[in-house]
């Protein structure tokens, strides 16, 4: 079964979590004892509606606040498909969260209060799931019912929201308008009867609609090697594979390969899945090769087609997503994680922050604080093999570590 | 088969984790529990790594209160399989004096076993222990990571977790630190019934209908093992037809009424079921922040 990760993006209050357990709750995924949970919270905080936004929120801290702090997923299928929710926060501090539960979903949904419209945040979710190129972006207006289902409302809505999407930079991303109530469940599931004027799909029918194979970025085939596999055995005495995920385009027993860094020439001998030969391997899928020469490949080595080289540098410039509380400077020192290669790198230069509310860029900075979005230049005391991220979402992607703190302190889109 | 285009984006999931604990790590291991999650890491692990054996050893934390039955399919599998077992018993705990057992009516050994486990991880030096928690099961586990770092003593930082981009996993941490692996974090409990389906993996006899002496106590129903399960003198032993959904401890593990006595009736049973499978695990319902608590402490 196809399974769609879908991340969610709203200001507090706007309903996000609301939406989330209407969902599942229309979809019939709440199990009764969650549900008869629900109620007996709802009745216990004195509401007279069932609050569904109970059914998410997980950790104790957000139960006492009332809001949601970090990212959860949530799970719900129909007979067409399975669907993980990263429910990610709405707090302006919270962008960190938000690129993260971008990074791992193919679709987000991005809500708006009716009452207050298109608001400065607003901009800032919407930047950052242009800046991740998430394909499909599905803008849900919420709370329809406190503005009478007003269709002028919601044009004057979209008219603004649809302002905002001149400026982007990724310019193929698809965009759908949807009039919603999360609370009473007008066009969640249901199509409402109050918004006769409104001709398109429920939310649950467009993410049934969309294609899984149109979400997924398509490139040209890497496979980076993750684990060589020498079983040693007396079946197996000489065996040596390379086990490993196909990313962007598909590999094919006999596709002349080349293996990155020290550039030897080969031909892929077998795929395997498990104890099944295939022909070939699909994207995304964790398979092992063999190749027809005995060549010396470490984890961290890329296999790729010989007519198609990914770039091999030692210094490149990218977008970061700032994510630790102590600051990055110019000549600071980070583990670049790309995919499964670990290199030391080294901050050149801030060239500028980003205003991820498209009010323009800041050239002045010296030092990115947590939630900024800048453009870095690095050095690496070895090369990579990447790609732009516009080409590639995995091969031009890498996450920063911490060499003190082993913490991932930030996300990067090679430019 | 022609190409991998079919292949469960799941199960292409939780190989990839695997070979990142492989490579990644020093000296892993993963946690079994006898459970069909754990039988279903083990055949994710064979995949991994097929045609080299899997390159970690199983350990079972053993409370002394596992079904007989379970006990017995864990032994046959690992002779099956080949595999390097570790047992490590709560009962030895408790005769350290290093925990204390329970007591009355809702006395479970569910708890001990973190101090079991935290020992033993102390003992073999585990940098890795992969576990079948699923965010699906609870909502503190909806925000658990699939890499997720451990202190000292075993204690959960939910607060400070790491963020998890793309699918790239941060295994580096400082000596003395652990990291919990969860590759079936984003399956559901349905989606690991339909994985056994297909793959014919076999899972201990408990998980099917048979007849078992019972009792009812809360509205659930226990199986009536007076060495192991309190019970009353009112609370009356009757014969019932049973199965369990999910296998933990018999202190802390309710039946639920079934005929399904085959995994295919078991699977159209879990599609239709109406009840979140650890709503027979006693163990969350003591508060609604319970499975966040015991996760702070370094449960699995």
């Amino acid at each position: 079964m196809e399974v769609l990760k879908i991340a969610t993006a709203g200001s507090v209050d706007d309903g996000k979590s609301t939406l989330i357990g209407r969902l599942l709750y229309d979809t019939k995924s709440l199990t009764s004892d969650k549900l008869e949970a629900i109620e007996k919270k709802s009745k216990q905080l004195g509401y007279d509606y069932l609050d569904f936004s109970l059914a998410t929120d997980g950790l104790v801290a957000e139960r006492e606040q009332g809001i949601t702090i970090d990212v959860a997923h949530i799970y719900f299928s129909t007979a067409n498909k399975s669907y993980i929710i990263a429910d990610t926060p709405g707090h302006v501090e919270y962008t960190r969260n938000m690129v993260t539960g971008a990074s791992t979903s193919q679709v987000a949904i991005v809500l708006i209060d009716a009452r207050k419209g298109v608001i400065e945040q607003t901009n800032r979710h919407f930047f950052i799931n242009n800046l991740l190129r998430i394909k499909t972006v599905i803008v849900a207006i919420n709370k329809m019912d406190l503005v009478d289902f007003s269709e002028e409302k919601y044009n004057a809505i979209k008219a603004d929201f649809e302002a905002l999407m001149s400026k982007r930079d990724y310019q193929d991303q698809k965009i759908t308008f949807i009039p919603v109530s999360a609370l009473k469940g007008d066009n969640v599931v249901n199509k409402s009867d109050k918004t006769p004027w409104y001709k398109g799909e429920t939310l649950l029918e467009n993410l049934e609609n969309i294609d899984n194979q149109d979400v997924f970025n398509v490139g040209t085939p890497r496979y980076p090697v993750q684990y060589v596999i020498r079983p040693k055995t007396d079946e197996f005495h000489d065996f040596r594979g390379y086990a490993g995920k196909v990313y962007g385009g598909e590999l094919s027993v006999g596709d002349d390969v080349v293996i990155l860094p020290s550039e030897t020439k080969s031909k892929i001998k077998e795929i395997l899945f498990y104890d099944k030969k295939v022909q070939t391997a699909s994207r995304r899928s964790s398979v092992l090769i063999t190749l027809k020469d005995d060549v010396n490949i470490s984890r961290g080595d890329m296999i790729v087609r010989a007519n198609d080289l990914p770039k091999r540098e030692k210094e490149f410039t990218a977008t970061i997503s700032w994510m630790d509380s102590q600051n990055l400077k110019a000549g600071n020192k980070y583990i670049v994680q790309h995919g499964v290669n670990k290199v030391l790198a080294k901050v050149d230069r801030i060239h500028h922050k980003i205003n991820p509310d498209y009010s323009g860029v800041d050239d002045t900075v010296e030092a990115l604080a947590i939630n900024d979005i800048a453009t870095v230049s690095f050095k690496l005391n070895k090369p990579i093999f990447y790609d732009a991220f516009k080409d590639h979402r995995t091969n031009g992607s890498f996450i920063l570590v911490d060499s003190k703190s082993n913490n991932t302190v930030g996300a990067g889109f090679i430019q | 088969m022609k190409d991998t285009s079919s292949i469960n984006p799941l199960e292409n999931e939780a190989i990839y984790i695997m070979r990142e604990v492989a490579a990644q790590f020093e000296k892993p291991v993963l946690l079994f529990s006898g459970g069909k999650d754990s039988i279903t890491l083990v055949r994710l692990a064979q995949k991994a790594f097929y045609p080299a054996k899997i390159p970690f050893p199983l350990m079972h934390i053993d409370t002394g209160h596992n079904f007989p039955e379970t006990i017995e399919f864990r032994d046959r599998l690992v002779k099956e399989l080949g595999l390097e077992l570790i047992v490590r018993d709560v009962q030895d705990s408790i005769d350290e004096g290093k925990v204390k057992e329970e007591s009355g009516r809702y006395a479970s050994r569910n708890q001990l076993q973190t101090t079991t486990l935290l020992d033993a991880i102390e003992e073999f030096k585990f940098d890795a222990c992969i576990g079948g928690a699923r965010r699906d099961e609870e909502k503190a586990r909806a925000k658990e990571r699939i890499f997720s770092v451990r202190d000292d003593f075993g204690q959960w930082d939910e607060k400070n977790q790491r963020p998890e981009l793309f699918d790239m996993l941060n295994g580096n941490i400082e000596l003395g630190q652990n990291v919990r692996v969860f590759p079936i974090s984003n399956w559901t409990e349905l989606d690991v019934w339909s994985y056994i389906q297909k793959e014919q993996i076999e899972i201990p006899s408990i998980y099917f209908a048979h007849t078992r002496a019972t009792f009812l106590r809360d509205g659930l129903i226990w199986s009536a093992d007076d060495a192991v399960v309190y019970r009353d003198d009112e609370e009356e032993v009757v014969e019932r037809i049973v199965r369990f959904r999910t296998v933990g401890d018999m202190s802390c593990t309710a039946a639920v009424l079934s005929e399904a006595a085959d995994i295919s009736s078991v699977v159209q049973e879990i599609r239709e079921s109406s009840i979140s499978e650890r709503g027979a695990r006693i163990d969350d319902k003591r508060s609604e922040a319970a499975m966040e608590k015991r996760k702070q402490q370094g449960y699995f």
